[in-house]
């Protein structure tokens, strides 16, 4: 007999946990089982294949490091992931040590898709960017607090992962409400609530004029005279550069770091401005006293 | 003078700022503000959320509250001396970009300074006014770094502790007589009575009370402090022993070493040479040794003779080079202490190291599998399947490592 499991978004890592746990509890072997994501094609087998058992009572018992690693693969973009780590769950069933065996090519395997996803997670986190929807009137000083404002962000992951850090952002975000979309999954947060929904295309957000704000730091805190463009680029790699508000700007920072080098060096020395003798004097008088 | 948009301002004070190296946000206490009713968190690791070309990493609103300056640092672009274009925020400014940003995911927080106005007193209360309206009005839980001014009064100092996760005091250069000739209006013995004030009161913060309650926090993220390397003439044997001195005497979380920056409208006192940044890459490299590997200053720059750290090698490859009758080490037999001496060994390869022999013998592989840099260790150690023979003393062994020589570049 094959089964046939299909995981939809969102909540994956429950969806896929309930149903491990009910094909564990009825003995079914990794091979017997065809486990289908939302990005999956191919209905070839649905003719042979039988839906689930259902065992709503099912305990299992696994180590604490198991359920991380499967926390974070769950959200890899491998339609593979599910059935590895059903296979992972099969095997620790009988030899919990397994877990730690790095030379297990499974696990090694399973690891690396657990790194990945981390960084990604890891970048999601410091590459999102809100822009403001509807803003209130501009500056006056005070902040506007009568009513919960409100932020949107496209941002483009590799892997499926804006569920797993919606917490993270609502943990931060907490007085605003905002949704960040990527094309796997859309999170909204309003009035405190967490509310997960599948991707889709890019919403408009506009434009938000605090960028422009963000661009002129961006520019003026990089120091002309030690470009390191190797060490920025491993760190904030290309890929994420088109939804990065500041990074249109890099190319000619790089382009023009020499010439303001060339120029601060060329430039005469200057002489001091009248006032800075008056306030030295007033310095040392007030250093004496002391 | 027309008045400058916050645009404007952003600008100058940004630049103003660039040339202090730290922008650290991570060891803080945990706060979120899941409650709705405020903003930020903080989680122990910073984040940066953007890195600029000179690859340093952009995790907070690093700007000067102004940059009119009335004392003449020299080597500081802000010197009441220089022609530098001036500006000044207004405190709503400052708390208004900070949140802004905040609220668009730009940032972890403010790392605040200022030049100094009217007077310390002045400055240092405008500051910590900053904090207390982002904590106190804008329930913001977001990360604060400020920078004090030494000469301020305690009780101000006292209330930047209360507010911040992290205040600096810079000590500028390593030693007193370069402060006295180019920081002329610093006092040193204040920097460091300030530095052991805050100190005291950090402790005193960690200190369980009778009903075992934490006392009121003050500055989690500790203290740190930062000096320019390559404006004086000091070696970095001079350095190391300072920076010993630093975390010695006031726990300072970390010493930032920033390399002499070429300013526009420089002094005609400073070196034309613009110091290597390779060298502030030893120095911190030096540095850690001296946190977490048990090196002590004298043992690091005593390598050379003119107290300047190997600009070819790193310094713990320098000091093995200069110490071989310490090698080769039997990695399953040698104590911690000695395996963390062991180039190309890090922290973790010996925590590695030390958990498998309890149970089995380590073997050349393993060390590739533990993460070693066996390019480095080699020459150094031996395991059953690898002994380094005569490579240990023989004569070219610094060449191995030791790229092609390098000229400095000329400013
Ligand atoms: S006190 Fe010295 S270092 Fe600080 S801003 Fe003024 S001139 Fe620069």
């Amino acid at each position: 007999m094959i089964y046939l499991v299909q995981i939809e978004q969102p909540g994956l890592f429950g969806k896929w946990r309930d149903n491990a746990r009910s094909l564990l509890g009825a003995d079914v072997h990794p091979d017997n089982i065809i486990w289908k994501g939302t990005s999956s094609t191919g209905e070839l087998f649905d003719s042979v294949t039988a839906p689930p058992p259902k065992m709503p009572d099912a305990e299992l018992r696994v180590p604490k490091a198991f359920l991380s690693l499967a926390n974070s693969v769950i959200c890899h973009n491998d339609p593979q992931r599910f059935g590895m780590l059903y296979a992972l769950l099969w095997k620790i069933r009988s030899a919990p040590a397994k877990l730690g065996d790095v030379s297990d090519p499974l696990v090694s395997q399973l690891r690396v898709m657990e790194k990945t996803v981390r960084r990604d997670c890891h970048k999601m986190k410091a590459f999102v960017r809100f822009r403001e929807i509807d803003p209130l009137p501009p500056c006056d000083g005070t902040e506007h607090n009568q009513t919960r404002r409100r932020f949107g962000a496209w941002f483009e992951p590799d892997h499926y992962i804006a569920e797993r850090t919606a917490p993270f952002f609502a943990r931060r975000f907490g007085d605003m409400d905002w949704i960040i979309a990527t094309p796997q999954q859309i999170v909204h947060f309003e009035g405190g609530k967490l509310r997960h929904e599948p991707g889709g295309e890019r919403p408009d957000f506009g434009t938000d004029a605090t960028d422009d704000l963000w661009r002129t730091y961006f520019t003026h805190i990089f120091n002309p005279a030690r470009l390191k463009v190797k060490a920025m680029q491993s760190e904030m790699p290309k890929k994420y550069w088109k939804n990065l508000p500041e990074a249109a700007l890099i190319p000619g920072m790089i382009a023009g770091a020499e010439e303001r080098l060339r120029k601060m060096r060329a430039a005469e020395p200057t002489v001091a401005p009248a006032r800075a003798a008056k306030v030295k004097a007033i310095n040392r008088q007030r250093a004496d006293k002391a | 003078m027309a008045r400058l948009s916050i645009q404007e301002k952003l600008a100058i004070l940004s630049d103003a700022a660039k040339y202090d190296a730290s922008c650290a946000s991570s060891g803080s206490s945990k706060r979120h503000s899941r409650d709705g009713n405020s903003l930020g968190s903080t989680e122990g690791i910073g984040i940066c959320h953007a890195y600029a070309p000179d690859g340093r990493c952009i995790s907070l609103l690093k700007i000067l509250m102004t940059n009119f300056c009335i004392y003449d640092c020299v080597y500081c672009i802000n010197r009441v001396s220089s022609n530098v274009q001036r500006a000044r925020f207004t405190v709503e400014e400052i708390v208004w970009l900070t949140v802004e940003f905040y609220r668009r995911n730009y940032i972890e927080g403010l790392f605040l300074s200022s030049g100094i106005i009217k007077s310390p007193d002045d400055t240092m209360a405008d500051i910590v006014r900053i904090a207390r309206i982002l904590r106190e009005e804008h329930g913001f839980k977001g990360y604060i770094h400020l920078k004090t001014i030494p000469d301020a009064a305690p009780e101000l100092i006292e209330e930047a502790g209360r507010l911040a996760d992290r205040i600096s005091i810079n000590v500028e250069l390593p030693t007193d007589q370069s402060v006295a000739q180019l920081a002329p209006e610093k006092n040193p013995a204040t920097i460091r009575s300030a530095m052991g004030h805050v100190r005291e009161n950090i402790e005193a913060s960690k200190e369980k009370t009778l009903v075992k309650k934490r006392r009121k926090k003050f500055a989690p993220a500790g203290q740190s402090t930062q000096l320019i390397v390559g404006a004086d003439d000091s070696n970095d044997a001079a350095i190391l022993d300072n920076s010993s001195r630093l975390y010695g005497n006031y726990k300072l979380r970390r010493v930032y070493y920033s390399a002499f920056s070429p300013i526009p409208d420089s002094s005609h006192i400073l070196p034309l040479i613009k110091p290597p940044l390779i060298r502030e890459h030893r120095l911190y490299q030096a540095d850690w040794l001296m946190r977490f590997y048990g090196f002590s200053a004298p043992e690091i720059s005593g390598v050379s003779d003119d107290g300047m750290l190997d600009l070819e090698v790193d310094p713990k490859l320098a000091w093995a080079l200069a110490n071989r009758h310490a090698f080769p080490v039997n990695v399953n037999r040698a104590g911690k202490q000695t395996l963390l001496r062991v180039p190309g060994f890090g922290t973790r390869t010996v925590g590695r190291i030390l958990a498998v022999r309890r149970y089995r013998t380590v073997h050349y592989d393993d060390l590739v599998r533990m993460g070693a840099n066996l390019r480095n260790a080699k020459p150094f150690i031996f395991v059953p399947d690898w002994s380094p023979g005569h490579m240990t003393d023989s004569e070219n062994l610094r060449a191995r490592f030791a790229p092609p020589a390098q000229q400095l570049q000329l400013l």
